[in-house]
């Protein structure tokens, strides 16, 4: 259970680390001048994906470790007004989108 | 370290649902100077980061505040503080409406009635409760946040607070805090106990990892009473996302069953701790796994009925614990296909849901004058969930503005500044010492913390049970690691806090011994379950309260409070 910060993508907007509720994202100045997030401690991770629904880049993946029964998918937040695009690419390259209007509530 | 003075009329320590919300009702009804501290950042910190889909504490249609008290009551097998139930439970809906004016969304009937779930419960889009909570923080203008700011002490002098000492993990700086009242609300204790998943997903837990106790640490260290300890929550949740399971159980209708497909919740009860029980009685007796049978779904019913339900549990839990949803999607078997095996989390120290917590009277001021405890820090009020702190953090509030006077101004005895450069000393000597024993470093003597209280103190490996004589060892040992905790150094202000940490769980860990301890009966299983003491013994229908005095826990059993107000005596 963790994240993976796709470096590639990140532009350093540092909307990560201040939603991170255990702190544990910085910005880090690269040798070329650019700030890229980075996770500082991968295993505390809590798994409540506020960073990745925050990214306006999908540049941060969640996944499940192998400890809990993680295959290699992940998981990406698009934010478009109030729909939540949630994007699960899997393991065996097929892709599942889920949308959530913020505005529905839990039918549960 | 840079040494910063800020001076407050209110402080809040931990801006999460209890802290946020008494600061929206500290704005709301005065001018007071407000400032909340909090060790990252109020916009998704504590609890509710994921979100949360439904509100547990509400009182529906037909229903009455007395009806939800009686309810906790028999839960916690009579162990509650009644006139903390009732206040809170008198509070339940004004706190929903207004955080639904706010912006919450909650789910209504096509005659704008909330809809039920169960007795107490209502449906709720609440993936973005704590930012409407901090939005609302940030409007309120006489409000300030220190974000990045970990407390660690009280100043308390003559058993009256006036201030608290405190890092920020992200400039080297401390900060000493003067304030004339302080309202503390940082949640449980997470961490304690060998997690579930004690590897790489060692933080997959359901409690947060980043709620450590450090409110109950701050108080015992400064002679407050506290209660219930040994009352610990053991959640039933999915196993290895250890995601909720009421979503399913109450929203799916899904009943527990063991490998064998037997209905077992009927035979063991339905309280909280009887359904952890029957789960791990089940395991024990070789008839594990157990599950949430969530194949009900798809018996008997159309494609499309399965396909609806199917897809509303995928985002149902998008909104609280996304770890579960992917868990489905990457199985590649819907919830209709598949039964949701279900495990016990390891023990949590937490009075949202059990009562342990803070000794508080009834307008939640803890036996330090001047100090209230709010949300799950706060004991004697279980089941109080997401709605019960917002009401505490209320209450705590509107008891402050009703008392105010106009007082002296800000500042610090000789003995309290002296007391705070010795606090903030000893974190330079932590950041900048030379390591003294090498060998250690805190996560192994987190590690060894937590394999101490599983083995000896009752964790998942020995199903919850435990005797005298392994709570004895298990203190013994905790006094070991809180000596090597001592020369711990950090090499940075990150790693300060994480030493912090540990040295909170510590002492919050044999609190937790003391109290266990002195409960010689089992009132709840699971959650006390003393194996030198298997049955309820009358004797102990009292609270088992706790007050640290040089270097030892003073226990005091008191009698259950039924009355609606509660003072503290001298």
């Amino acid at each position: 259970m963790s994240i993976r910060i796709n470096q590639e993508k990140c532009i350093g907007c540092g909307r990560c680390e201040g939603v991170c509720p255990g702190t544990l994202i910085c910005l880090e100045k690269k040798s070329d001048g650019t700030k890229k997030a980075k996770m500082l401690y991968l295993r505390d991770c809590w798994g409540c994906v506020s960073c990745v629904k925050e990214c306006p880049r999908q540049a941060i993946e969640f996944f499940l470790g192998a400890d809990i029964g993680g295959r290699g998918s992940t998981m990406t937040v698009t934010n478009e007004k109030d729909i939540l695009h949630w994007n699960i690419n899997k393991f065996d390259g097929t892709k599942t989108v889920i949308d959530v209007n913020r505005k529905n509530a839990n039918k549960y | 370290m840079e040494r910063r003075t800020v001076n407050t009329d209110v402080l809040i320590v931990g801006g999460g649902t209890a802290g946020c919300y008494a600061a929206i009702t500290l704005s709301n009804n005065s001018d007071l100077k407000i400032l909340i501290a909090e060790k990252a950042n109020i916009k998704r910190s504590g609890c509710l980061a994921a979100g949360i889909n439904a509100i547990n504490a509400y009182i529906v249609k037909g229903r009455t505040p007395q009806d939800y008290v009686d309810y906790a009551e028999k839960d916690a097998n009579g162990i509650v503080r009644h006139d903390l139930l009732l206040s809170a439970a008198e509070n339940f809906n004004e706190v929903t409406h207004h955080v639904e004016k706010l912006g919450l969304v909650i789910l209504k009937d096509e005659n704008g009635d909330y809809v039920a779930r169960g007795n107490r419960n209502i449906k709720i889009n609440g993936e973005n409760f704590k930012p409407i909570l901090a939005k609302a923080v940030k409007n309120s203008k006489n409000v300030e946040v220190l974000n990045n700011v970990n407390i660690t002490d009280l100043l308390v002098e003559n058993n009256q607070v006036y201030g608290a000492v405190g890092f920020s993990i992200k400039e080297n700086t401390a900060y000493t805090i003067t304030a004339k009242k302080i309202i503390i609300a940082t949640g449980g204790a997470a961490g304690i106990y060998k997690p579930n998943n004690p590897g790489f997903s060692r933080h997959k837990m359901w409690y947060s990892p980043f709620n450590t106790g450090a409110g109950y640490a701050m108080g015992i260290k400064a002679g407050a009473e506290m209660t219930s300890f040994e009352m610990r929550f053991v959640a039933l949740r999915c196993k290895d996302t250890i995601a909720p399971t009421g979503t399913i159980a109450q929203g799916a209708g899904a009943k527990q069953i063991n490998s064998k497909g037997f209905v077992y919740e009927d035979k063991y009860g339905i309280t909280t701790s009887e359904r952890v029980y029957g789960t791990v009685r089940e395991n024990q007796l070789g008839n594990g796994p157990c599950y949430l049978k969530t194949s009900a779904i798809g018996e008997g019913n159309s494609q499309e009925f399965i396909a609806q339900k199917d897809e509303a549990l995928l985002k149902a839990y998008l909104n609280m614990a996304p770890s579960q949803t992917l868990k489905w999607i990457e199985s590649g078997k819907n919830p209709s296909a598949q039964d949701v095996e279900i495990e016990g989390t390891e023990p949590y120290v937490v009075g949202g849901h059990t009562a342990s917590g803070y000794w508080v009277n009834t307008r939640r001021e803890t036996t330090i004058k001047g100090l209230y405890a709010a949300g799950d820090v706060a004991g004697g009020c279980p089941q109080k969930y997401v709605t019960g702190a917002l009401a505490e953090g209320k209450i705590a509030a509107l008891d402050i503005v009703e008392k105010w006077t106009v007082q002296d101004d800000y500042g610090l005895t000789a003995d309290l500044q002296d007391k705070s450069e010795k606090i903030v000393k000893n974190y330079e000597i932590a950041l900048a010492g030379k390591p003294v024993n090498q060998q250690f470093d805190v996560e192994q003597l987190e590690e060894a913390m937590q394999k101490v209280m599983d083995s000896y103190a009752g964790g998942i490996t020995v199903n919850y049970q435990f005797n005298e004589k392994q709570l004895a060892l298990a203190d013994e040992k905790l006094l070991q690691l809180q000596q090597l905790a001592i020369n711990l150094r950090a090499k940075d202000l990150h790693e300060l806090m994480f030493i912090y940490e540990l040295k909170e769980r510590l002492l919050v860990a044999r609190a937790l011994i003391a109290h266990l301890l002195s409960r010689k009966e089992t009132r709840w299983h699971t959650f006390n379950e003393n194996l030198d003491y298997p049955e309820t013994d009358e004797k102990y229908f009292k609270y088992v309260n706790s007050i640290y005095e040089h270097g030892n826990f003073h226990i005091v059993l008191r009698d259950i409070v039924k009355e609606a107000a509660y003072e503290h005596q001298n």
